[in-house]
């Protein structure tokens, strides 16, 4: 199976229970459980080396400052970008996104434009978008889905244009798994010279990012669903762009010289880090992707693409269960509904037998209204579950069956 | 007719007898399952609870100064948790609605056992039976 007993004992709340009963954590695409040497480096960093970075000249300043700048050089190898001045530490995901959304449309959005998303995105990649395009008067487009749960690549060659100013999709579908062609799609983009911002917050944790292959113009990912800490993320952009794009917030860290007439910028990436960083817990997002690498991904996919069918063959046995979704390419995600059941019924009796999964609608209303359902049960994987906890899973599924049919 | 408080230590008593959670869920659905049908011209927009993960219906009306409550939903738990309120607040006096305190919800340990989400659904139902209580009972003062 590959999956050593050493591996789950590196994440401590593993060996905890819950309702009186192991934890069977099935979660992950919400947030992944923490492996020691994360927990631990924030600690150390706390105990050892605590001081403000980028500013005083003492011993542990230089310390800290020297720790967060090898953090973003890791982080900066990690997705295999051009330079350190593309890393920019966030608070996640939303931030990042968020970063790009208000100072890309202060200086590039006008009345009349377009932004294009797609109709599987998760909300954080929905509502900053929303907002900016009714700010600038611009139109937001939808990219719609086919049957099988895919983006529709056909219609959004035909939906782009010289109005489109900007491409946010989603790498990697938080509900539903699907793994988009993000290559295929900056091809089609640039050839109009469009960027495209990539939301790879269910990508990190699961397969290899190169940023310089995919060709992204932006890419956003958090720290806390690849083993990291929560309050971390990162943004990469292409130089050419943060070069150009303005200050999103303003305060410390980000200037190069304050008067009352006049504030000149620092350069990247500090223009785009306001105030003090979360030292701390970018060093654990270090961590994180140090434990990533040290397993390989090769390890972690070929470890969770048999989880995900072993655990689809059988939950695809159970009496009146649907599979929502079946991407050609799928990752560590089942999306599932009993055709009698509501999910939140399910999910209920799952949390009781000791089973942690998500139910509702993911934070992808709209995909939801797409497939026409209220909600799905979501079982997600990461690199310390085994086929036992799949069994559970799905034994706990027919006996809700049975207590609810 | 029982009171309000006598119908809660009922089902008090009803829940001492389950050992494991499993057990009360089972006998939460079994209670869903038996709630009469809601009549299908109070299934839509105007009776839905707002702020319940599941979809919750909720129709009252009022007779020699008690108030009548049927609900569905589309989740048996809900479903289930619904049936215990309706057992202890339908048919009682609108006064004495509007001043109950519902206790029994803490003492069979059913709140603690809902996430926050669905524990705030909780409270939005019984708000949702009292505001039919207090508006019946005003109705009534007007007359």
């Amino acid at each position: 199976m590959g999956l050593k007993e050493e591996l789950r004992k590196s994440f401590p709340i593993l060996g905890r229970k819950v309702n009186n009963r192991p934890l069977v954590y099935l979660d992950n695409a919400a947030t992944t459980q923490k492996p020691a040497e994360v927990i631990d480096r924030i600690s150390r960093y706390y105990r050892e080396e605590n001081s403000n970075i980028h500013r005083g000249a003492h011993f542990l300043s230089n310390m800290a400052t020297e720790a967060y700048e090898k953090a973003r050089n890791s982080i900066q190898s990690f997705i295999n970008a051009g330079s350190p001045a593309e890393i920019i530490f966030t608070r996640g995901t939303t931030e990042s996104i968020n970063l790009v959304a208000h100072s890309f449309a202060e200086k590039y959005l006008k009345k009349g434009d377009e932004v294009v998303i797609s109709e599987m995105e998760h909300h954080s990649n929905i509502v900053p978008w929303q907002i900016v395009c009714e700010r600038h008067k611009a139109r937001l487009r939808i990219i719609p889905l086919t049957a099988s749960g895919e983006l529709d690549l056909d219609e959004f060659g035909n939906m782009l244009g010289k109005k489109t100013k900007i491409i946010a999709v989603t790498h990697v579908s938080n509900a539903l798994g699907t793994v988009n062609p993000v290559r295929e799609i900056t091809g089609i983009a640039h050839k109009l010279d469009i960027p495209v911002l990539i939301d790879g917050a269910q990508a990190t944790p699961h397969m290899k990012v190169d940023v310089r292959e995919i060709d992204c113009d932006f890419y956003c990912f958090s720290g806390h669903k690849m083993y990291g800490p929560m309050g971390t993320g990162v943004l990469y952009g292409k130089e050419e762009w943060l070069r150009e794009m303005p200050p999103y917030q303003s305060g410390g860290e980000m200037i190069k010289e304050v008067s009352f007439e006049k504030t000149t910028f620092n350069e990247l990436p500090f223009k785009f880090e306001a105030g003090t960083p979360n030292v701390a817990d970018v060093l654990g997002l270090e961590a994180a992707a140090t434990f990533i690498t040290e397993l390989g991904y090769k390890e972690i996919a070929s470890h969770e693409d048999a989880l995900l069918e072993y655990a689809k063959e059988k939950l695809a046995g159970i009496d009146k269960l649907r599979l929502i979704a079946s991407p050609r390419e799928q990752s560590s995600v089942i999306s599932f509904i009993f055709e009698d059941i509501h999910p939140y019924d399910t999910g209920i009796l799952l949390d009781k037998m000791g089973i942690a999964v998500r139910t509702g609608h993911h934070c992808a209303q709209p995909l939801m209204d797409h497939l026409g359902v209220p909600g799905t049960v979501r079982a997600s994987f990461a690199i310390y579950n085994t086929m036992e906890e799949a069994d559970i899973l799905v034994n706990a599924l027919i006996k809700i069956r049975e207590m609810l049919a | 007719m029982q009171n309000i408080k006598e119908k809660e230590q009922e089902i008090v008593r009803e829940f001492e007898l389950f050992d494991d959670w499993m057990d009360k869920y089972n006998y939460i659905i079994d209670l869903g399952k038996s709630l009469p049908p809601v009549d299908k011209d109070f299934k839509n927009e105007k009776y839905l609870i707002k702020g319940c993960q599941a979809r919750v219906w909720l129709h009252a009306h009022y007779m020699d100064g008690k108030v009548f409550y049927s609900a569905d939903s589309d989740a048996l738990i809900t479903k289930g948790i619904i049936a215990l309120l309706i057992r202890v607040l339908s048919g009682q006096k609108a006064t004495d609605i509007v001043q109950s305190d519902m206790s029994f919800i803490d003492e069979i340990g059913l709140r603690e056992h809902l996430s926050q989400t669905r524990s705030n659904g909780l409270s939005n139902m019984i708000k949702q039976m009292k505001l039919y209580a207090l508006a019946f009972e005003k109705q009534n003062k007007k007359q």
